[in-house]
């Protein structure tokens, strides 16, 4: 057992002075910071996303989540009249260990009113340069990329084209009538590395079944998410909405989210009925965005594996 | 047997896949932020030893392999079986051709090596990292040239052939190491 920080002086420090940059540049735009609570009484339906739970104490009349993101509380106070708001918050995410993977980690997660994705990621760019330095900035819509990396669309192809395709990049035995899931092993395994050719990389325009909390339209005659990832160097940095408002399309898809998780075998979710309020009384049109502090940090300081950059990762606490 | 889900799989644990004993090397979770979770994992075929990812869903599960590492002691071979021993046992395992490879070549009687046993059959035999092999072949022996980078091809009794210093005759003893097959040094006289 080892009592000593996993992360150099030199990286502490680093982290440090990020969070400083990061404060400094929503005090000059004028974009509030706030703090809402890490234990809730919901937590995430998202099916590929498993909360921690806190299921014993006094003050405890049920269980409470600990907040995979901070992004219901915080559209809860959009919806109150906040304006523009961003938070540097822990987040925690069951079973995630690994190289880029702790399972309590720190997001970085802002919402800007009145803003597209696109003028949203814009401001993301503006915000890792004056991080990281100087960096060119790429956007490929997800469409785009799998026609130029795998010569397949990804909104047009049929299911065995895609288990076929996935089959020819990647060994695997597995075999599934998920169309998701073999978007989601080539994105990771095939799209993905091949970013890491890109410094600064955008991906917008996802799958409508892959939207999670966006606004969908539609786009050359198919439904598209406007939602985006960020990735620097081929590492997943971020992820942002074109925010979806309306409160019955919400709820639909929070119940689409526990059906997927019934037939998935996992335990099904509250839904946050207080965000449900919210957004029925109104959320303002805004577009927002979450960032990976830590995984930031280890592009900043060009470390290889989270462990490197937390003060005490998973193991040592 | 056991079962192991990805989310267990760890470096050195040892599992059935398409019919033939694996090691884990290393697993790695593949997960975007948002979407599914991958297990990405090398493994090393442990009967031809060919390493290789493959890519799991998360939550698949695998069949543990019987797959045990057990110091056993060189005996001797008939031709076609190696047969090594538990020093304390005294229990005799047989290997055969396919389970020995090139490792006969640092072969020497009463020599531990870890033998990597398969549902109680050796698999694999690895030999120590050093051995002494008797010189039975080689050019005669340049007396006093020992600061000389010069070699010569020397066999040895187990039908090995290295590279050796000039000075070296034959019925010398020999240090090698066997992870590279190159030559060390004399051995210490006993």
């Amino acid at each position: 057992m080892s009592w000593q920080p996993g992360a150099s002086g030199q990286i502490i420090a680093e982290r440090a002075a990020l969070l400083g940059k990061i404060r400094q540049f929503f005090l000059v735009r004028s974009v509030l910071e706030v703090d809402t609570p890490l234990l809730c009484s919901s937590g995430v339906t998202d099916p590929s996303i498993e909360p921690l739970t806190v299921e014993q104490g006094a003050s405890l009349s049920a269980a409470r989540y600990l907040q995979s993101s901070p992004e219901y509380a915080m559209k809860r106070l959009l919806a109150a009249g906040s304006g523009s708001i961003y938070q540097i918050a822990k987040a925690f995410r069951d079973g995630e260990v690994g190289p880029r993977h702790n399972p309590e980690f720190t997001l970085l997660e802002w919402y800007r009113l009145g803003y597209d994705h696109h003028q949203l990621m814009a401001e993301v760019a503006e915000l890792i340069c004056s991080c990281l330095g100087e960096r060119q900035v790429q956007k490929f819509s997800y469409r785009e990329l799998f026609v130029h990396f795998l010569k397949l669309d990804p909104f047009a192809a049929g299911i065995d084209q895609l288990r076929e395709t996935a089959r020819a990049h990647v060994d695997l035995s597995f075999d599934s009538d998920d169309r998701d899931l073999w978007l989601d092993l080539l994105m990771s395994h095939v799209v993905e590395p091949r970013l890491a050719a890109y410094s600064l990389c955008f991906v917008y325009d996802y799958p409508a079944s892959q939207a999670a909390l966006s606004r969908v339209v539609v786009r050359n005659g198919v439904d598209v998410g406007q939602r985006f990832e960020l990735y620097v160097d081929g590492i997943e940095i971020g992820n942002g909405y074109c925010e979806l408002t309306d409160v019955q399309e919400q709820a639909r898809r929070f119940s689409a989210d526990n059906e997927k998780r019934e037939q998935l075998g996992l335990t099904e979710k509250p839904v946050d009925t207080r965000l449900l309020a919210a957004m029925q009384c109104g959320l303002p049109q805004c577009s927002g965005v979450a960032i990976g502090v830590d995984r930031l940090l280890m592009c900043l300081s060009g470390s290889t594996d989270i462990r490197g950059v937390l003060a005490f990762d998973w193991e040592r606490c | 047997m056991a079962t192991y889900s990805t989310n267990d799989l760890r470096s050195g644990l040892k599992v059935m896949l398409d019919g033939d004993p694996c090691s884990i090397l290393a697993n790695e979770l593949v997960k975007p932020g948002k979407g599914q979770a991958f297990a990405r994992v090398k493994l090393r075929n442990l009967r031809s030893g060919r390493v290789w990812e493959r890519t799991f869903k998360s939550g698949e599960s695998l069949e543990a392999a019987d797959v045990m590492e057990q110091d056993l002691e060189y005996s001797y071979t008939d031709g076609e079986f190696w047969y090594f021993m538990d020093p304390d046992s005294y229990e005799q395992y047989p290997a055969d051709a396919k389970a020995v490879g090139d490792t006969h070549l640092w072969l020497k009687e009463q020599d531990r090596c870890e033998v990597t046993l398969y549902n109680g059959a050796p698999l694999s035999i690895a030999p120590p990292n050093f051995v002494e092999l008797e010189i039975v072949e080689t050019d005669p022996g340049l007396k006093g040239d020992t600061a000389n980078g010069g070699s010569k091809p020397a066999t040895l009794a187990t039908g090995a052939v290295v590279r050796v210093p000039l000075f070296l005759s034959q019925g010398e003893i020999i240090r090698i190491d066997t992870r590279t097959g190159d030559y060390v040094s004399r051995a210490s006289k006993s």
